[in-house]
């Protein structure tokens, strides 16, 4: 991998209070890069998970890991070599435009029009992150108005 | 059974068996000042400063083994002890500090007194805890205490509510520590370890390079029956300075930008680096790619991330290095002493070729002569405390250390203000020692109100001023790199240092020469009080060696021979 590949790690951590905060100053305080990060409770258990996308040398990656390894809270981290990723992304548009056209597009990325409002139509798409961001080039000409990305979440195979 | 969680505080302390308290008190923090006041098992010590008394209990810590606590209040309290919890932080030292918080339902209020103290120690401890509940006290008073002490050491902050000191709930400490997620590795891979002895007993020219992890694992003695047996030579980091003695033949000296030309040279020419309990720190590698260029690098630290941070490592052990070496010996016979002979006599040489000195060539006192003096006179008697800067470097260089936890210095954060409180904390834990802190006439400064402290805790710190009348090391760089424009480093408007000693209670003595410094020592021991003795001497004397910053470690600005030597 190259020297600033985009990476992919995923964190368990006590679901506690200000958690998070340590993950993130972690980041900010030795200067690594946060692409994307979710975080949700895992079902059934007292734990969270991250899914954190960052960029860097094998050598940051692995002081990343380790650095996170540290903190108290953390459980375990992933370093995700052979992943399924997905990411989804909602985008408004005006009720003006091409509702068929948006729809088969948004069907083409793992997705459709999933409300439809006075003004507004709003789409929906979940897939790789990459295909996400060819799905919001494709749909530039319907004049979104808006658009919100969930940040990736990755399971390994 | 059923208490406040100021009580609780109390209980746990004693049940941690700690004996002293560094601290100060203010609004939030005052129902377990209230607790203290009704206590006698435990002794407080008030410093006049919430830095100080940090770095007193930083300083109790590192002479004795224990964990230090500190106890201050919020808001500014709480922002005075921040530089300590760094400090400490840096130099892996094992601190509980407890600070006041306003109560629950104030918080984030921008109530009197409030700070988001978690929010800015989180960045600069090992770990803390905002307490919610008093029920939650105990286990995270014990968790606080583990944590600090365990792994690589560090120190830990648990920030109380006002409110949750005075609420009522069940107290229990008998419970094991149980954290899932936090389980130090202590123990070296078995298999990994035959492979490391092989390396060694392969290699021409290995050499020891012992860092502060040796002492906050009480392995020094370890590591001395390893550096004997094996016959290799050893190098000293800063902080590591009396792992082994200063007498001992396979010493080196201390490595880095100020290390000796000796230990410099032979960490350039290794062939193979055993790194124990160190972190190859900027100030110790320079220049990373010129680093031990053509050695293999075996690497055993109980903290994973320290391990290939900086330096790749070929043969990685993570565990403690107390357990690490002792199975290392285990595997001794595997090692000839003999082979290493001719490796032995080059670093003689070396030594012999530019040796750790100094010209006394002027009217005032070389501060290094002072140093040295001290070092004859009171020897391993004396627990010795540095401020930071130049009179910082020379006692690493010129001081006899002869035993663990004798050197107790502001290593990685470089705090100036550090030696007088510590020396304070060193003094308390450790007294059957003198208690000497060296220090310059810029960091005696910065925490001069603990002067207050040891007069009236009768704390016996005796403080040698290395006074230069300059902001000395700013001062050295200034002259070698800024073409002597010396921007506001000229300290000639001075208090007068024996006056202001004799002001708080204590005694102060103002020296120039080598008599007058004998008999100022003697006197001060003898009076048993804490003491400053201002030392004048020689005002542009630098550090030396001096490996420049991101400099080869071999490429050494010299001390120039006299046609004496």
């Amino acid at each position: 991998m190259g020297e600033n590949a985009r990476r992919v790690i995923s964190v368990i951590v006590v679901n506690e209070a200000s958690v998070l905060s340590r993950v993130t100053d972690l980041f900010s305080g030795r200067g690594y890069n946060i692409t994307s990060l979710t975080v949700a409770p895992i079902p059934d258990s007292k734990y969270s998970r991250l899914t954190i996308v960052t960029s860097g040398s094998v050598r940051i990656m692995e002081q990343i890991t380790k650095q996170l390894h540290k903190l108290i809270p953390v459980l375990r981290v992933y370093e995700h070599e052979d992943i399924v990723e997905k990411e989804v992304a909602m985008v408004k548009f005006p009720i003006t435009e091409n509702l068929s056209d948006i729809n088969a597009i948004s069907e083409a990325y793992n997705g459709k029009i999933v409300n439809v409002a006075e003004n507004v139509i709003i789409s929906m798409v979940a897939d790789e992150p990459k295909r996400v961001d060819n799905y919001l080039k494709a749909i530039k000409r319907y004049n979104p108005k808006e658009i919100v990305r969930s940040g990736a979440v990755a399971l390994e195979r | 059974m059923q208490m406040s969680g100021a009580q609780m505080v109390i209980e746990a302390l004693i049940a941690e068996g700690v004996d002293t308290v560094f601290g100060y008190p203010g609004g939030a923090i005052m129902n377990v000042y209230d607790e203290i006041y009704k206590q006698n098992t435990f002794q407080h010590i008030l410093n006049r400063h919430e830095q100080a008394s940090v770095h007193a209990a930083e300083g109790y810590a590192k002479a004795t083994g224990k964990v230090g606590v500190a106890m201050i209040t919020s808001g500014p309290g709480f922002t005075n002890a921040v530089t300590g919890l760094a400090d400490a932080y840096m130099d892996s030292v094992p601190l509980v500090v407890i600070s006041g918080q306003v109560p629950m339902s104030l918080i984030g209020t921008d109530a009197f007194q409030e700070i988001d103290a978690v929010g800015i120690s989180r960045s600069c401890t090992k770990h803390n805890y905002l307490v919610t509940d008093a029920a939650d006290l105990p286990r995270i008073l014990k968790e606080a205490f583990y944590i600090a002490a365990s792994g690589r050491p560090g120190p830990v902050h648990v920030d109380i509510p006002k409110d949750v000191t005075a609420q009522i709930a069940e107290f229990r400490y008998d419970m094991d520590v149980h954290l899932e997620t936090y389980k130090p590795h202590t123990k070296g891979n078995p298999r990994q370890i035959k492979k490391v002895m092989e390396a060694i007993a392969k290699a021409k020219r290995p050499l020891f390079y012992l860092g502060g992890g040796i002492i906050n694992a009480n392995a020094a003695y370890e590591v001395r029956e390893l550096v004997h047996k094996t016959g290799i030579p050893a190098v000293e980091t800063f902080m590591a300075r009396g792992t082994l003695s200063y007498d001992d033949p396979l010493l080196v000296g201390m490595l880095g930008m100020h290390g000796s030309y000796a230990a410099n040279m032979a960490m350039s020419e290794t062939d193979l680096v055993i790194a124990l309990g160190a972190r190859f720190d900027d100030r110790v590698t320079g220049k990373l790619s010129e680093f031990a260029k053509n050695a293999g690098v075996i690497h055993v630290d109980i903290d994973p991330a320290s391990i290939s941070k900086l330096v790749n490592a070929d043969y990685p052990i993570v565990g403690d290095v107390k357990n690490v070496v002792r199975d290392m010996l285990e595997h001794i016979d595997t090692i000839e002493s003999d082979a290493y002979e001719s490796w032995r006599e080059t670093i003689v040489n070396f030594n012999e070729l530019h040796p750790l000195t100094f010209h006394e060539d002027s009217e005032r006192l070389k501060p290094q002569w002072v140093i040295r003096r001290v070092g004859e006179l009171l020897g391993e008697d004396a627990n010795i405390s540095t401020d930071v800067g130049q009179h910082q470097m020379w006692t690493a260089q010129f001081y006899p250390f002869s035993r663990p936890r004798q050197f107790i210095s502001s290593g990685g954060l470089g705090t100036m203000g550090f030696g007088f409180p510590a020396a304070l904390g060193v003094k308390a834990g450790t007294p059957e020692k003198v208690s000497i802190n060296f220090t310059g006439d810029g960091s005696i400064l910065m925490n001069v109100q603990e002067l207050m402290t040891a007069v009236e805790k009768k704390i016996p710190v005796v403080n040698i001023i290395l006074n230069n009348n300059f902001l000395g090391m700013v001062r050295q760089w200034q002259t070698l790199f800024y073409d002597k424009r010396y921007a506001e480093t000229d300290l000639s408007v001075q208090p007068d240092f024996v006056k202001l000693a004799e002001a708080f209670g204590g005694v102060g003595y103002r020296v120039h020469t080598k008599e007058e410094f004998d008999a100022a020592l003697k006197d001060a021991i003898e009076k048993n009080v804490v003491a400053f003795i201002e030392v004048i001497v020689e005002r542009f004397e630098n550090v030396l060696p001096m490996v420049p910053a991101g400099g080869s470690l071999f490429n050494m600005m010299l001390l120039e021979k006299k046609e004496n030597d």
